[in-house]
């Protein structure tokens, strides 16, 4: 009876903490809430329209064009962008390098959400979300399928996330058992997830293999996954950089004035491996691209087009990086993050969505609902980091190891 | 069971298990008995008996043949209509060619479906699950002709495609197109029995053909083929899709994957191994000193 009471009086304090904490913190009037909540409420607005009135309701999709602006940026675009945190984790606890262990945290969490938003905009894409269980269960396993190895490797490196996380919410929580046994796992979720992730970020560049006929020939690969899966590991090199330098202004409060200086000094080692994997990358396009011999698709608008690409966004930002850790320049490494990251956008938009049936006379765009619903999701994604990082202890950790 | 034979047994169904049914089903499949259609574009006249019939065979539109005047312009088929036959202005006046759903020997749609319900059954019509469709339309990418369409105004939407009336063949009949068109354009069998007989008249009447039967290689080889007067670019057939089932696009990706799914976690594990034991979270003493760091 006694017992009862204890366990009741438990969970009492453990609902009491959860409603606590739910409560917003900090002004309500900010600029980013001013803008973002009609965002999603419209986002909100949209969806339902999409589920009442069919997909074609709020898309400009059509018949040739079956993936469009969710799929190509969202999920294809979005998903790439997530890769630091299997980069991160590999530096930290694969090779025990210390000198990153600080941003560990944010950078699971970063990825976690992306997986959980960027992933998660594909029910809103998938025609029949609601049997969406199905390539988890029952005899329907699509073996030869890449989609299908997308759909189990996100959600098994969703779980792996969390659990790479979960440390965190048990300090939030103050489960000291749990942690320790949470800690434990680490390692081998970290190394579930690294292979995992070098498998579903090569597999998004696998969907399209089948779309050869449809994809400009400077574009398709057979090469296609092992050229997604290189340029993951610097979008999430660059991501890293882009999102820390913006948290560092926004959080900074959050941050002990020692991370300040120890993520200056970071920037320059991502720098570093940035430049590395973005020679290496360029390589491989300027081999692939030479091999084919592709010389005279070069001399019109999609060969300018590609030229802008390649050299723009991935020869440019490499040397830049390169200059930039060489020169001990934070500005120009911040200016090649972002043209890095642009190049990833492009990139991925350019095998899903551009170039995709590039010999039609009418070509997809995304409609404005479309667009509406993708600022939602990043909205919220940013919403439920926030609350996550005012909460928790992400920036910093007070526990005892 | 000794150890040998355990290892042996585990091993096969792991291995199994890993490929997949794929791999094992096509040579389960028996090509002799794999049916197809022959479509004789010298025969066609155009009357779109067919459209008809595939309309009121399965619920679809029933379109109005007299006075719609559809073949003013090509089309395509639709998320409405399986297959259209579409007139094409050529060296040799109009050419009437019916289009739907090729029903590759190796469709790259079935490959591309995560949950089988884009099926490739065993004499070879693919059809369409709804039970197991989650809606990705993977398949719509994938398929070299475009031809599964999607119903993008529908709440619950279908794949719609041509299914070479599945269910008319189980009961052992022809399918509605075959049976509705009065002037034997299109002529319904086994796909080696249809090459035969496409082969046989461009030999014998060589100068109404080319000398090619569309279908009989492309993307491996498809159910429907095709003979015509006229090069087939002319009349909108693709003819640079390349002789390569499109399965095998992505077959080699696949066979990377219980490769790296093992291999890199034993990699993983022996160089964190190797790596030493200076446990992460254990806290050094972190160095401000921003010239001496990041260039080792």
């Amino acid at each position: 009876m006694n017992r009862d009471v204890a366990v009741a009086g438990e969970f009492g304090r453990f609902f009491r903490f959860l409603f606590q904490e739910m409560k917003p913190r900090g002004p309500w009037l900010t600029p980013f809430n001013i803008i973002s909540i009609p965002i999603i409420l419209a986002g909100v607005v949209i969806v339902c329209f999409r589920f009442v009135y069919g997909l074609g309701s709020v898309t400009n999709l059509t018949q040739e064009t079956p993936w469009g602006f969710w799929l190509g940026f969202d999920v294809v675009t979005g998903i790439a962008l997530a890769g630091g945190a299997y980069v991160i984790t590999f530096v930290v606890y694969v090779m025990k390098v210390d000198k990153y262990h600080s941003i560990v945290r944010v950078t699971v969490l970063n990825g976690l959400l992306a997986y959980i938003f960027y992933g998660g905009a594909l029910l809103f894409d998938i025609g029949r979300p609601w049997q969406a269980y199905n390539p988890y269960i029952g005899n329907s396993f699509g073996f030869s399928s890449v989609m299908f190895l997308i759909c189990w490797h996100f959600m098994l490196y969703m779980i792996a996330e969390f659990i790479e996380f979960s440390p965190v919410i048990t300090e939030w929580l103050g489960w000291e058992k749990t942690r320790k046994f949470l800690k434990k796992l680490t390692l081998a979720t970290v190394i579930m997830g690294i292979t995992l992730s070098m498998l579903h970020q090569s597999g998004l560049g696998g969907l399209f293999l089948m779309a050869k006929p449809k994809i400009h020939p400077l574009w398709w690969s057979e090469f296609l996954p092992i050229l997604f899966f290189v340029s993951s590991i610097y979008a999430g090199l660059a991501m890293i950089i882009f999102e820390g330098t913006i948290s560092h202004r926004i959080f900074k409060n959050l941050i002990p004035a020692s991370s300040h200086h120890s993520f200056n000094d970071m920037i320059f080692g991502l720098a570093k491996g940035a430049a590395i994997t973005m020679f290496v990358y360029y390589f491989f396009k300027a081999l692939l691209f030479i091999h084919d011999k592709q010389w005279e698709m070069l001399d019109d608008g999609w060969g300018y087009w590609f030229l802008l690409e390649v050299i723009g966004f991935v020869l440019v930002p490499a040397l830049m990086f390169a200059f930039g850790f060489r020169n001990r320049s934070l500005n120009i490494i911040k200016i090649a993050s972002v043209m890095a990251l642009l190049g990833i956008v492009l990139n991925r938009l350019n095998v899903s969505i551009i170039t995709f049936n590039w010999y039609a006379d009418v070509h997809y765009y995304p409609s404005w609902q479309e667009i509406m619903v993708t600022l939602m999701i990043i909205c919220t994604e940013i919403w439920i980091f926030r609350w996550i990082v005012t909460r928790m202890p992400v920036f910093s950790s007070d526990h005892p190891d | 069971m000794d150890r040998r034979g355990f290892l042996k047994t585990t091993l096969v169904a792991g291995t199994a298990a890993l490929a997949g049914e794929p791999l094992c089903a096509q040579e389960q499949r028996n090509p002799e008995e794999f049916v197809g259609i022959l479509v004789d574009t010298t025969r066609c006249i155009g009357c779109r008996a067919c459209e008809v019939a595939c309309g009121e065979e399965h619920d679809m539109l029933v379109p109005d043949v007299l006075n719609d005047g559809a073949l003013e312009k090509p089309r395509k088929t639709s998320d409405k209509q399986w297959m259209v036959v579409n007139k094409h202005e050529t060296e040799i006046g109009d050419v009437f060619v019916k289009r739907q759903c090729m029903h590759c020997y190796q469709a790259a749609c079935a490959t591309a479906c995560p949950t089988e319900a884009m099926n490739q059954t065993m004499k070879g019509p693919v059809i369409w699950d709804g039970n197991k469709c989650i809606g990705c339309r993977y398949c719509m990418t994938s398929c070299p002709f475009e031809m599964p369409k999607f119903e993008y105004n529908e709440w619950n939407p279908k794949i719609q495609k041509c299914t070479m009336c599945f269910d008319r063949l189980e009961a052992g009949q022809k399918p509605a197109c075959v049976k509705a068109c009065p002037t034997d354009t299109l002529i319904f069998g086994t796909r080696v029995k249809n090459l035969e007989i496409a082969r046989h008249r461009i030999y014998s009447h060589p100068d109404e053909y080319v000398h090619q039967i569309y279908g009989e290689h492309e993307v491996g080889g498809t159910g429907y083929i095709y003979l015509s007067a006229v090069p087939f670019d002319q009349i909108g057939f693709r003819t640079d899709l390349g002789t390569t089932p499109y399965p095998e696009y992505t077959k080699e990706f696949l066979y990377a994957v219980p490769m790296v799914l093992f291999g890199l976690p034993a990699f993983l594990l022996g160089l964190n191994a190797l790596v030493g034991n200076n446990e992460p979270g254990v806290e050094k003493e972190i160095e401000f000193d921003i010239d001496n760091e990041g260039d080792e």
